[in-house]
């Protein structure tokens, strides 16, 4: 299928242009047999994607490269630095702060979403009726705002003992727990709400892969004598291993450009304890002292360890998946 | 425990469409005969059941909560917070959070953000994933890579440079700060949007679009008559999908749209928070948060379809 649609378009391009222009010969290419040839309303129709990537996309894309060895104040010309601005951002003090914090996030929220999306897409496959309904009220977090769930969570999470949160811990005889107020509480709190908006679009995902698990497999794992949960651990979640792979990693990268949360949460304390690597990139950038140089600076070496991490994640795992 | 014992119903599980009985094209992990058995189907049912419920304190639940608050007064929310109503309904705050606090304004911001993001989108993935996938010229391999190399680059790179971009335009010299395309045109350069649409175009019969080129329809013909009514499940798809992100979208307006007058609910909630009364302020956020609910109950379909979708690409 692939190869009759790779094959198609030129053949019929090189059947067309001679058709076109019957006295010619058809390997001469002038502006006016290009534009016959629908060369023009091409380029006319590729002209949005190219203005808006180009613009949007690619060009700050180079730009963000170009600018992170240079110094940029909007007033003065760009001034090139060399490597100012990576040494600058990698003597912050906040820096290893910042870094831990934002691998603590990704590792808890892995400990929190990774686990749950997957436990109930699993079951959830098992329900024949009203299926649609378990999906719809799992992705149903998804759509809210994020601004409005952090907001809303703020709210659940008053730290007195009337807060949300605080009552229904009130009920099994625990808390009042600080949440959001205490260094230690702050950022579990923050990776909570993060699962809770997440979580719904990660269990539609693994639905879908769930369904592409072919059912002869569980017909022979039962002719072997395969329980429950052997089936489960022997043929679903080998079958399902590509997508665990991919949204682990996306998981990973997702998390590590969190910023939403620790911004109007904590706005990155108590204590400094939930900012973030973009909570300070922003910072840089948009927190009075328009130091765009070390801003791009700490957002491409961000890049370059995500970029890293994915490649030797994905070879090694390339071993396993299929 | 293994269903070789059970021999009357082992024939539907076996494969599709034969039998009559009818039982689930696709099975899952549980078969079909080991469903009806006492010892498991009581398990499973108990499980789905608490499934069920799980899912609707833990998705449902906050939602439903907001609602309430919504109609709280704050001294009750504050008080007893789960409680319902002790103290009457208190209408008067959806009322006074629309209009003393302006969210109708915001919401019609918020409203304008996501429609001209969702135009954007549309117009870029429809006419770019046509050209990529049904006129092919030279240049669309080149093309095609360049937007998918877009994919790898995170999105915390586009952050300052975008912004300084927004800043100042190249060529043209224009800002956009504070106009709605600073929005509306960085929305559409979404390489997922192209190659979820060429991929798509890719896979419709190519026939009839040489079908239609034979009698004479050009490019623009054949991609507005032909292509682009084929293409409704994937244009919903990315519809849905480009409207809610741009309902959601905070970082980003808070850049750019300094102006207060132009900014969409996601950005004034958080200053709203600082000076307006609890139940007045969680009224504005139901508010904002029942369009895109009403839209997901509505696309529900299109919705799970297309998140199903995204693992695929990703993946």
């Amino acid at each position: 299928m692939a190869l009759t649609t790779v094959r198609t378009p030129e053949a019929v391009l090189r059947a067309e242009t001679p058709q076109r222009g019957p006295g010619r010969a058809p390997r001469r290419r002038t502006p006016l047999t290009w534009v016959r040839g629908g060369g023009l309303s091409t380029l006319v129709l590729a002209l949005p994607l190219l203005v808006v990537f180009g613009l949007f996309s690619w060009f700050p894309i180079v730009r963000a490269v170009v600018m992170s060895f240079q110094s940029t104040n909007l007033v003065t010309p760009a001034e090139w630095v060399g490597l100012e601005n990576f040494q600058y951002v990698l003597a912050d003090p906040l820096l290893p702060q910042a870094a831990t914090n934002t691998l603590y996030f990704a590792l808890l929220a892995l400990v929190f979403g990774y686990p749950v999306p997957l436990v109930a897409a699993v079951l959830m496959s098992e329900v024949k009726r009203m299926r649609g309904l378990y999906a719809a009220l799992a992705y149903l977090p998804v759509v809210v705002p994020p601004v409005v769930a952090v907001l809303l969570w703020k709210t659940f999470y008053d730290a007195s003992d009337t807060g949300v949160f605080n009552t229904i811990a009130g009920w099994f005889g625990l808390g009042p727990f600080p949440w959001l107020q205490d260094q230690a509480w702050a950022m579990p709190s923050l990776v909570l709400e993060a699962t809770w908006a997440a979580a719904g679009g990660t269990v539609i995902i693994y639905l879908a892969a769930l369904t592409g698990v072919p059912p002869e497999l569980y017909d022979a794992a039962e002719v072997d004598g395969a329980g429950v949960w052997r089936k489960v651990w022997h043929v679903t979640l080998p079958q399902l291993r590509g997508v665990l792979f991919v949204t682990f990693i996306l998981q990973i990268i997702g998390t590590a450009q969190v910023f939403t949360e620790p911004y109007l949460f904590t706005g990155g304390g108590p204590a400094n304890s939930t900012t973030t690597i973009l909570l300070m990139i922003y910072h840089y950038a948009f927190g009075g002292r328009g130091d765009y140089g070390a801003a791009t600076a700490l957002s491409l070496m961000l890049a370059v360890v995500l970029a890293v991490l994915s490649a030797v994640y994905f070879k090694l795992t390339s071993r396993w998946s299929s | 425990m293994t269903a070789v014992t059970t021999p009357a119903p082992r024939p539907p599980a076996a494969r599709r469409g034969r039998t009559p009985v009818p039982a689930d094209p696709d099975r899952g992990i549980v078969s079909v005969a080991d469903r009806r058995r006492r010892g498991v189907r009581w398990p499973l049912r108990a499980s789905h059941v608490l499934l069920l419920v799980s899912l609707v304190v833990v998705g449902l639940g906050p939602i439903l909560w907001l609602a309430k608050a919504a109609v709280t007064p704050t001294q009750d929310t504050l008080r007893t917070p789960l409680a319902l109503f002790p103290h009457g309904v208190d209408w008067a705050n959806l009322s006074e959070a629309w209009t003393r606090f302006e969210i109708d304004h915001y919401f019609g911001n918020t409203m304008w953000l996501a429609l001209g993001s969702w135009a954007v989108q549309l117009v870029v993935a429809v006419s770019g994933g046509y050209v990529l996938s049904v006129l092919r010229p030279a240049y669309g391999k080149v093309l095609t890579a360049l937007v998918l190399s877009t994919l790898f680059v995170p999105a915390v790179v586009l952050l300052v440079p975008l912004y300084l971009t927004v800043l100042d335009v190249p060529f043209a010299h224009v800002s956009l700060i504070n106009s709605f395309w600073a929005v509306w045109l960085p929305a559409g350069a979404s390489a997922f949007n192209v190659l979820l649409v060429k991929r798509f175009f890719d896979n419709l019969p190519r026939e009839i679009f040489e079908a239609a080129r034979v009698d004479g329809a050009g490019p623009f013909r054949v991609g507005w008559s032909i292509v682009v009514p084929m293409s409704k499940p994937i244009l919903g798809v990315v519809s849905v999908f480009a409207f809610i992100s741009a309902w959601k979208d905070f970082l980003w307006p808070l850049l750019v749209l300094r102006d207060v007058d132009k900014q969409p609910l996601s950005v004034r909630l958080p200053a709203l928070e600082s000076y307006v009364e609890l139940d007045v302020f969680l009224a504005a956020l139901a508010i904002s948060t029942a369009i895109p609910i009403v839209i997901f109950l509505i696309f529900q379909r299109t919705f799970l379809q297309g998140a199903g979708l995204g693992g695929a690409v990703k993946g």
